[in-house]
């Protein structure tokens, strides 16, 4: 659902640096539709997991303040080309995403 | 609720996700932290303890943002064996924006992109092996990115 998940995964040295972005709108629930002046529900990712090689290596719970289209940076060391890196993310609503990479 | 969280995660993610660690923080979302809207309670539900400040804890943030929709912060430390950092911004509704769980393998400096309803402290808490650490740093917002 909605744009996928964008992932950069660069090795320096054995230090494997993750840039990652979500597309996600992350309604707070605190917003307002400007015509219908409704409350926008809440609609965010509450979580995110990233694994290397299936090994979780950072996981992540987020609240409603974390920006829409969320970026993230993060490093794994003990990293060696060849290495799969995988992000997933779920929301509140039971939405998920997932994408995977291979560092070169 | 939280069961049924676990439940969603549970079918899309690895099944490894929540038990792969030993001694991890959290193993499960601090929903109660996140529901929490003063700061100090954010910490109460976190941890039961009060952090120490320290200077081994660094925060990148803007002095001043101008979009409080989208303020960057980097949290890092020297310190060794993290195995969590948590992101506060004290005046926010709901002040814990973000809790991140580490593996030893994972280099501890996170960065992520928050919201900030107005001028607040922004605090970057750490727990490292066992003990608690923090950061500070005012962050004036000029047009607040929580309601639009």
């Amino acid at each position: 659902m909605g744009k996928p998940i964008k992932i950069r995964a660069k090795l320096k040295g054995d230090v494997a640096e993750v840039k990652v972005l979500m597309p996600h709108d992350m309604e707070s629930g605190f917003r307002r539709n400007p015509e219908t002046n409704e409350l926008v529900p809440a609609h965010y990712i509450t979580d995110v997991v990233a694994e290397i090689n299936g090994e979780v290596v950072l996981t992540a719970y987020w609240g409603s303040a974390v920006s829409k289209n969320p970026y993230v940076a993060f490093s794994i060391s003990g990293a060696a080309s060849g290495d799969t890196i995988k992000m997933h993310w779920a929301d509140n609503k039971g939405d998920t995403s997932e994408i995977e990479t291979t560092l070169k | 609720m939280k069961f049924d969280r676990r439940l969603l995660l549970g079918r899309a993610l690895a099944i490894g996700a929540s038990i792969a660690l030993p001694g991890i923080l959290f193993a499960a979302r601090p929903d109660k932290a996140f529901a929490a809207t003063e700061a100090e309670n954010v910490i109460a539900e976190l941890f039961g303890e009060t952090p120490v400040a320290s200077d081994r804890v660094s925060m990148k943030i803007p002095e001043i943002a101008e979009n409080g929709a989208v303020v960057p912060v980097t949290i890092s430390t020297d310190l060794e064996d993290v195995e969590s950092v948590s992101v506060v911004v004290v005046n926010n509704p709901t002040p814990l924006a973000a809790s991140f769980e580490f593996a030893p393998r994972t280099v501890p400096k996170i960065s992520v992109r928050i919201k900030m309803g107005e001028t607040s402290v922004v605090q970057g808490v750490v727990k490292a092996g066992g003990k608690l650490y923090s950061v500070e740093k005012e962050v004036k917002v000029t047009i607040g990115g929580c309601g639009g």
